[in-house]
């Protein structure tokens, strides 16, 4: 007899999600936000269909405001791996100029996020849409399923949502309906650190710490990652050892001061210094419950 | 985040080492109300390290401003996710929490204590190996306890904690745990549950949770956390008959054929023969491929791709088995059913189930019983409503490979679905293929349909006239079945009227009656266009389900609806029988289109406005309708 680890069953029940949700739905796609979580569901994608590439492009929802590395990272892996990538960027938003500086974190979440999603889910026709979001991320999401139904508005209804058993996912769902799939529900944060260094997986080089320009504004540290970033009277960039936990809008991501360089390095703040991860982004402390909100409107 | 030692901490490589060998433990907490659910989980989290220092931050600021405990860490505040509930200060859904020790990494299913929620502890506890099951010391055993032991039982959990909580407030009384403990044993050996362990515990203290409590001396049996972190529970799926559920068909380009899959239990090697079910063909496994590399065996739980050494056709759902302890196939069974929708269940509707990978189509009988799940008592049953659970037959539309559920989870466990709304409206437990479906098996007719409708001279069909009371169906029918014989067609009218006085006058009007006439009908009418007739049904048929099932039995160019369209207003005023005028009055009940629904067809072969045509021209109509599809035509 030959026992899985812990890691070993997550990643079976992954795979198993991903082929099912793949199997009873006409136009799959994954949604592609470049951060960790999205490494790993890559990952085990590449698993999931091999020897067969997955049958799903990957769509990322740009906001223009991520990070520059981010991007490089992601031509770079959709090159690499041999994938279709769709970049979406909202034409409204961008002709608006939205921005987090003169809109704040809620309109340029919404705009750039919320209804570009839609729009990109809408003009290709998608009807599953595979997410990287996990339950132990942030309170509301605990009780999200794994087939996470959506109406032809893309909004979600907690009394909607239908109880999954066993390992049987009701994916049936009428025209214009759709299914938005998360295959690492049940991964923590650590899960898809060690998975990332057991199976070796590249992730975009801010997760690590070096020296970097930042400014410090209302207690976090922000990255001076190009010329937009407004600095305000008596800022002045300076070069910090940093890193970031999570990644985002470089606007609305604080990044912490670090010297974890490599993936042990990471692993072992994470178990020491006990922040939770979502603590790094700005959108979730708009309002109380407002990742719920945020979720009935249509944001992952 | 988890036990790490300080050393452990210092040397992550290390601590990495010892942690992927971690094993993964599912479990589900319930009870009632207020036996401390929450509190326990939350406890659970805090001892295990699990929590961030910003989480404990916040919880240390609610329990001030919000908590229940008198400014003491409440932990049942960690764990209430969406606002609604948080305000309400209850748990309506299935939560699943994590946390991890140097031992195991855990998955919590948190099922809410609520009389009305059979539904989700039963969705709680289908993925669950052990069930907590808490129990208020001051209280004892509750009727929810029974309930939650019943339903864990049900659902085949074997292993249970019996966490009697709230020592602290019984004065850590040796008496009252063993008095509670005695009382337990005696029920869970009469449902069947094998090993139960009861632990004296405080969750609001910390007694007994993860560490032994000095408050109970006389109590030598493991913590809550060391019973979890130590139960076996991984040998019996890989020690039972291999099986793989084949879930897509592995094709990258034309040389290439592979079959990708969970295997749910047993285990597989290279060079083994396996058959395929339901389809009977034998092959033997070249590769079980990964992008790791070829493995030399597999084991369950994994999901791998395999190919074989044949061409055979595999399709989506079917099952890989080794021909020594093979699944059986069948299209009829006993089944335990637990229904989970606000609409009963109604005998005879034509639903979806969906076991392993298949979705297929399933109708229920009348329930054999249902189950009082506070006594355990059987009683009769007509039907199920939301939460019951009953035992009921179910057929099915085609074969299907299966184990009896006691004996293979993802063999024998499915989900039923609504063919309409596409709802998860049921779920169940196959305990056997009825004796009939072994033993009734299709007799090959040597004179086809085909043969029978070349002798009268035109292709068989369905016309199904559907429509209110009074909005003229059977008047219609008529005069089309006597244009037809003028043509000289073989035809027969099937009137609901009529039939109700033969072949279903056993049946009255509720809903689940309703749809059993129309079943009856539907079937009647399948027989005779086998005999090659052009049969014209003539029923209210208020339901579309049912429409569709008549139209699933036959070929589908051999169904033609007939949607004879009386606004209610119209039908009224006619009222032919006088039968509207007695519903309004309240004699009589369920009379569709006053106390009962009518559906309307969404897209009918044919449409009949009765406000703009009069019944001569609206059989003019249909007949004209069938000559274009051929069907009065000679095959």
């Amino acid at each position: 007899m030959r026992s899985l680890t812990h890691l070993q069953r997550l990643e079976a029940e992954s795979i198993d999600i991903l082929r099912e949700a793949v199997a009873e739905s006409e136009r799959p796609v994954m949604l592609y936000s470049i951060g960790k979580d999205s490494s790993v569901l890559l990952h085990l994608a590449m698993k999931a269909f091999y020897p067969s590439k997955p049958p799903f492009p990957l769509l990322h929802v740009d906001t223009t405001w991520k990070f520059h590395d981010m991007i490089t990272f992601r031509d770079a892996t959709a090159k690499r791996l041999g994938l279709e990538l769709i970049v979406h960027i909202n034409p409204e938003a961008r002709a608006l100029g939205i921005n987090p500086f003169t809109h704040g974190s809620a309109v340029h979440t919404d705009l750039w996020k919320t209804q570009g999603l839609k729009q990109a889910l809408d003009k290709h026709g998608f009807d599953a849409a595979f997410g990287g979001a996990r339950r132990d991320e942030e309170k509301s999401r605990a009780k999200e399923r794994i087939f996470s139904f959506r109406s032809a508005q893309h909004r979600w209804d907690p009394k909607l949502q239908r109880p999954e058993l066993w390992r049987i996912y009701n994916a049936r769902k009428a025209k214009g309906e759709s299914m938005r799939v998360f295959p690492l529900s049940n991964w923590t944060e650590l899960d898809v650190w060690q998975y990332i260094f057991l199976e070796d997986i590249p992730v975009v080089p801010l997760y690590f710490a070096r020296p970097r320009p930042v400014v410090a504004r209302d207690g976090t540290l922000l990255l001076v990652d190009d010329q937009r970033l407004p600095l305000r009277p008596g800022e002045i960039p300076m070069t910090k050892t940093v890193r970031f936990r999570t990644l985002g809008c470089y606007p609305l991501t604080g990044a912490i001061e670090s010297t974890a360089a490599d993936l042990p390095g990471i692993i072992r703040e994470m178990l020491l210094a006990r922040t939770s991860e979502r603590q790094g982004r700005v959108i979730d402390h708009d309002a109380a419950g407002s990742m719920e909100k945020k979720k009935q409107e249509g944001y992952f | 985040m988890s036990n790490v030692s300080e050393l452990i901490a210092l040397d992550a490589g290390q601590y990495l080492q010892v942690h992927q060998h971690k094993g993964l433990l599912r479990f589900l907490t319930c009870g009632s109300v207020d036996d401390g659910k929450s509190t326990l989980i939350g406890r659970l989290l805090y001892d295990a390290k699990t929590l961030y220092d910003d989480q404990v931050a916040t919880l240390e600021a609610e329990s001030q401003k919000i908590g229940t405990q008198g400014g003491e860490l409440d932990f049942a505040l960690l764990l209430d996710g969406l606002s609604a509930e948080r305000e309400q200060g209850i748990t309506i859904d299935v939560a699943y929490r994590f946390f991890s020790t140097d031992k195991r990494k855990f998955i919590v299913a948190d099922t809410p204590g609520h009389e009305q929620y059979t539904r989700n502890m039963i969705t709680g506890a289908s993925t669950a190996d052990v069930a907590v099951i808490l129990v208020d010391a001051r209280k004892g055993l509750l009727t929810q306890t029974r309930r939650h032991s019943y339903l864990a039982s049900l659902v085949g959990i074997r292993r249970v904690v019996l966490a009697v909580n709230k020592m602290d407030l019984v004065g850590y009384s040796r008496e009252v745990f063993e008095r509670i403990r005695d009382e337990y044993l005696e029920f869970a050996g009469k449902i069947g549950l094998s090993e139960v362990v009861c632990i004296p515990l405080s969750a609001l203290r910390g007694d007994n949770v993860t560490a032994p409590s000095g408050n109970t001396p006389w109590y030598h049996g493991a913590t809550l956390m060391g019973y979890l972190e130590t139960v076996e529970v991984e040998s019996e799926a890989q020690n039972a008959p291999f099986r793989l559920i084949v879930q897509w068909a592995n094709r990258p380009n034309l040389d290439f054929r592979g079959y990708s899959g969970r295997v749910v239990s047993g285990t597989l090697r290279p060079g083994e023969r396996v058959r395929v079910l339901p389809s009977a063909k034998e092959s033997t496994v070249t590769r079980i491929i990964t992008l790791d590399g070829d493995l030399d065996l597999a084991v369950a739980g994994q999901s791998v791709t395999v190919t074989l050494a044949d061409e055979i056709d595999i399709s989506r759902g079917d099952v890989l088995a080794k021909p020594d302890a093979l699944p059986e196939v069948a299209d009829q069974f006993e089944a335990q059913v637990v229904w989970m929708s606000e609409e009963a269940m109604l005998p005879g509707r034509p639903y979806l189930m969906k076991i392993g990978a298949r979705t297929v189509g399933a109708t229920i009988t009348r329930p054999k019983y249902k189950v009082n799940v506070n006594t355990l008592e059987h009683l009769a049953a007509t039907t199920l409503e939301l939460n019951e659970i009953g035992v009921c037959n179910l057929h099915l539309d085609q074969m299907i490979p299966f184990d009896p559920y006691e004996q293979n989870r993802d063999m024998g466990g499915f989900i039923l679905i609504d063919r309409l709304t596409n709802n998860t409206i049921g779920a169940g437990m196959l305990h056997f293929a009825l004796r009939r479906s072994h033993n009734i098996h299709w007799q090959a007719v040597e004179v086809s349909k085909q043969a029978h409708a070349a002798l009268k001279g035109h292709q068989p069909c369905v016309v199904w006239f559907t429509g209110l009371s009074g909005s003229g169906k059977s008047t219609i029918a008529n005069i089309v079945e006597k244009k037809l014989h003028a043509l000289g067609r073989h035809t027969f009218l099937l009137d609901g009227d009529n039939v109700r006085h033969g072949l279903n006058k056993d049946l009255g009007f509720t809903e689940a009656d309703r749809v059993e006439n129309i079943r009856r009908v539907a079937e009647v009418a399948k027989l005779m266009v086998d005999a090659g007739l052009i049969v014209l049904v003539s029923f209210i048929s208020p339901f579309r389900a049912e429409r569709q099932l008549a139209r699933d039995l036959v070929e589908g160019e051999e169904f033609c609806e007939v949607f004879v369209d009386a606004p209610l207003s119209v039908a009224e005023a006619r009222d032919p029988k006088g039968l509207y005028k007695k519903a309004r009055r309240g004699d009589l009940k369920n009379f569709t289109g006053i106390d009962s629904p009518y559906e309307a067809p969404e897209s009918p072969e044919v449409r009949i406005d009765t406000t703009r045509i009069d019944a001569e021209e609206a059989a003019d109509r249909i007949v004209a309708y069938l000559r274009t599809t051929g069907v009065l035509e000679r095959p």
